[in-house]
C-alpha cells in the first residue's frame, strides 16, 4: 500500500524532472553564471578560473559611461515608440476590420508572414529596401525626381528606419489578439448598446475599447518585453550605427562579448537589461492576478443578483 | 464611418484592405522576385518587373545538392548546403525533444498538488521573458569550458531546447485545462497508469495545442541567430550565421543572398499557409492566460 502512494507522490516529478533538469542545466545555471561573471574583468582567451574579480567595478564602470547610457535611452526609446504605434494602428485595423467576410483568414494568413520569417531575413529585405543606389524606395524617389534619403546612414533616419521595419513585422501581432478579443466580447452588449441608440464611435469608446482593455494591457506588455529583445534585425540592418543611434542593449551587449571581448561588462550590462525586464513582467504579473480577482468579485456579484432575484 | 454587422461595406474597407495586403506580402514578393534575378538586373536603374527570370541564385546557393554542375560556376561553395542540413537536423531535434519534455511538464503543474508545483509554474512564467542575448556570455563560457559542446549541434540544440521550454509549457498549460478530467479519471478507473492515461488520452485530446507549439518552436530554432553564431563552428554553422556572414562582406552579392534568404524563409511561410490557423490560436491562448 505504501509503495503505491509512494509512486503517486513521486508522478508529478517523474514528469516534471526531465523539463526541469534541461532548465536548470542550460537556463538557470547560465543566468548564475553570468551574475557571478559581471563580477569579473574577463576575455574570451581567458578560462573564466583565470579572471580577476573586481566586485561591483563593471556595474560602476557603465553606470558612469555616456555611451551605455545614450545605448539605454535608445533601447527606451524604441521600444516606447515601436509598441505605442504598434498597438495604435493593429488595434485600431481590428476594430476598422471586425467583420464575418469569406477571405478573412486568407488575409490573416498573410498578415502573419511578417513575423514567421527570420528576423535576420527581415533585416535584409529592409536592409536592401533602404540602400542608397539599389534600393527601391530611393528609385522611386529619383524617379519622381526627388532628392535621395540616407535610410540608414543618417542617425535620425537610421532610427526611424529601424522602427519602421519593426513596425512592418509586429502590428500584426497587435492585430490579430485585438481582432481575437473583439471577436469574443458578448454581442449581447454590443447589441444592447446600438438598440440604445450608440454610434459606432461611442460603441468603441464605450463598449468596445473598455471591454477589451485587459486582454490589450497583456498584449501591449508582452510586445514591450519582446521589443527589448530585438537584435538581428537591427544587427542586419545597421549593426547599431550610425555612431550608437541604433544601438539597443541587446546589440550592445553582444557586440560588447564578441567584438570588444569584454565579457565581465557584458554581463553586467545583461543584467541591467533583465532588471528592466523583470520590472515590466512583475507589473505584468500584477495586472493579471488584480485583474483576476476584480473578475471574479463581478462574477460572484452577478450570480448573487441572479439568486436574489429568482428567491424575490 | 456608419459601421454595422449587417450592413455592406464601405468601398474604402475593400481599399485599405488592399493596401494592407500589399505593405504586408510586397517587401517578401520583392525578395522572392529579387531571387530570380541577375545582379545586373537588380543593380541596374532602369529594370523592374520586366526581367528574365534565372535560376542561377539557386544553383549557385545549392551547388552541392545539384545532380548537374551549373555552368555559371567556376567552384562550388559547400557552406550553403552545409548550414542548411545543420539546421534542419537541429531545428527537428530541438522542436521533438521541447514538445516531449514541455508536454510532459505542463501536464505536471496542471493536473497535480505537489511540493514545489507553484516555484516550478512561477519559473517557467518568469524565465519566458529572458532575451537570448543575456544567455551569450554564460553560453560563451559554459558550453566549451564545462560542457564540451562548443562548436557542435548538440550543443546548440540543448540551448535552443532550454529557451523554448518556458513557452511551451506556458501555451500547453492552457490546452490541458481543457481536457475534460473525467475522462482521465474514466482511464484511471479502468487501470491505466498515469502514463498511459498522458500518453492515450490527454496528448490526442491537444493535438492543436502540440501543433501550435511545435511550430513556434521550430520557428525560433530555425531562425535563431545570435547563440548559433557563438556556439557553431564551421561545420555546425546554421543557415542564419552564414547569411550574416556573407553580408557584412563589402560587396553584397544580392543575388544570392537574396536567394539564400528566402529559402530559410520557405518553411516559415508553408507552415504559415498550412497551418495559420493553429498559428493564431497559439498566439491568443499564449496573450489571454496571464
Amino acid at each position: 500500500m505504501s509503495n503505491i502512494q509512494a509512486a503517486n507522490r513521486l508522478t508529478p516529478y517523474m514528469f516534471l524532472a526531465p523539463a526541469a533538469a534541461v532548465m536548470a542545466i542550460a537556463l538557470l545555471y547560465p543566468i548564475g553564471y553570468m551574475v557571478w561573471a559581471s563580477f569579473l574583468d574577463w576575455n574570451p582567451s581567458q578560462r573564466i578560473g583565470e579572471a580577476d574579480f573586481v566586485g561591483f567595478q563593471n556595474y560602476i564602470n557603465l553606470w558612469g559611461s555616456d555611451s551605455f547610457w545614450e545605448s539605454f535611452w535608445v533601447t527606451i526609446r524604441f521600444a516606447v515608440v515601436v509598441v505605442s504605434v504598434e498597438m495604435v494602428i493593429g488595434v485600431g485595423l481590428a476594430l476598422l476590420l471586425d467583420r464575418q467576410l469569406k477571405g478573412m483568414s486568407v488575409l490573416r494568413t498573410i498578415f502573419i508572414l511578417p513575423m514567421m520569417i527570420a528576423p535576420i531575413v527581415v533585416g535584409l529585405m529592409w536592409r536592401y529596401m533602404y540602400h542608397p543606389q539599389v534600393g527601391v524606395f530611393n528609385r522611386w524617389l529619383s524617379d519622381l525626381g526627388l532628392p535621395t534619403i540616407p535610410f540608414l546612414s543618417d542617425s535620425g533616419w537610421a532610427f526611424a528606419s529601424v522602427v519602421i521595419a519593426d513596425i512592418w513585422q509586429w502590428t500584426p501581432f497587435i492585430f490579430i489578439l485585438a481582432l481575437a478579443a473583439l471577436q469574443s466580447l458578448p454581442p449581447s452588449a454590443i447589441e444592447a448598446s446600438r438598440v440604445d441608440g450608440a454610434t459606432p464611435m461611442q460603441q468603441i469608446l464605450y463598449i468596445k475599447l473598455p471591454l477589451m482593455m485587459p486582454v490589450l494591457i497583456v498584449t501591449c506588455l508582452l510586445r514591450l518585453i519582446d521589443a527589448f529583445k530585438v537584435l538581428e534585425v537591427i544587427l542586419v540592418m545597421t549593426n547599431g550605427g550610425p555612431g550608437l543611434s541604433t544601438e539597443i542593449l541587446a546589440l550592445r551587449i553582444s557586440r560588447t562579448a564578441s567584438e570588444f571581448r569584454q565579457l565581465g561588462e557584458a554581463a553586467a550590462m545583461s543584467n541591467y537589461l533583465l532588471i528592466l525586464l523583470m520590472i515590466i513582467t512583475a507589473i505584468m504579473f500584477i495586472y493579471t492576478r488584480v485583474n483576476d480577482a476584480r473578475l471574479a468579485r463581478i462574477r460572484a456579484a452577478g450570480a448573487k443578483a441572479t439568486q436574489e432575484e429568482e428567491e424575490a | 464611418m456608419a459601421i454595422r454587422p449587417d450592413d455592406r461595406p464601405h468601398p474604402g474597407f475593400y481599399v485599405l484592405l488592399i493596401c494592407l495586403v500589399f505593405m504586408s506580402a510586397g517587401p517578401i514578393a520583392l525578395m522572392l522576385m529579387n531571387s530570380f534575378k541577375l545582379n545586373v538586373d537588380i543593380t541596374s536603374p532602369t529594370a523592374g518587373l520586366l526581367f528574365m527570370p534565372t535560376l542561377q541564385n539557386y544553383e549557385t546557393a545549392l551547388c552541392e545538392f545539384l545532380p548537374y554542375d551549373p555552368e555559371h560556376l567556376r567552384r562550388c561553395d559547400p557552406t550553403f548546403g552545409r548550414a542548411l542540413v545543420n539546421s534542419l537536423i537541429i531545428s527537428l531535434v530541438a522542436t521533438g525533444l521541447t514538445l516531449v519534455l514541455g508536454c510532459m511538464a505542463a501536464y505536471a503543474i496542471v493536473r497535480f498538488r505537489f511540493m514545489g508545483r507553484d516555484a516550478a509554474s512561477f519559473t517557467t512564467l518568469i524565465m519566458r521573458m529572458v532575451p537570448p542575448a543575456v544567455l551569450l556570455v554564460p553560453v560563451f563560457g559554459i558550453w566549451n569550458e564545462q560542457f564540451g559542446l562548443d562548436g557542435t549541434r548538440s550543443g546548440i540544440i540543448l540551448v535552443y531546447v532550454a529557451m523554448n521550454l518556458p513557452f511551451v509549457i506556458w501555451i500547453l498549460q492552457s490546452f490541458i485545462v481543457q481536457v475534460p478530467i473525467q475522462l482521465e479519471e474514466a482511464a484511471r478507473i479502468d487501470g491505466a497508469g498515469p502514463f498511459r492515461v498522458f500518453f492515450l488520452v490527454v496528448l490526442p485530446l491537444i493535438q492543436p495545442g502540440l501543433a501550435a507549439a511545435a511550430i513556434f518552436t521550430f520557428r525560433i530554432a530555425w531562425n535563431e541567430f545570435l547563440l548559433a553564431n557563438a556556439l557553431s563552428d564551421r561545420n555546425s554553422r546554421t543557415v542564419p550565421v552564414t547569411i550574416v556572414n556573407s553580408i557584412t562582406e563589402y560587396n553584397i552579392d544580392w543575388g544570392v543572398i537574396m536567394a539564400t534568404g528566402m529559402l530559410l524563409a520557405i518553411p516559415p511561410i508553408l507552415f504559415t499557409f498550412f497551418a495559420s490557423r493553429q498559428i493564431i490560436t497559439g498566439m491568443t491562448a499564449g496573450a489571454v492566460k496571464g
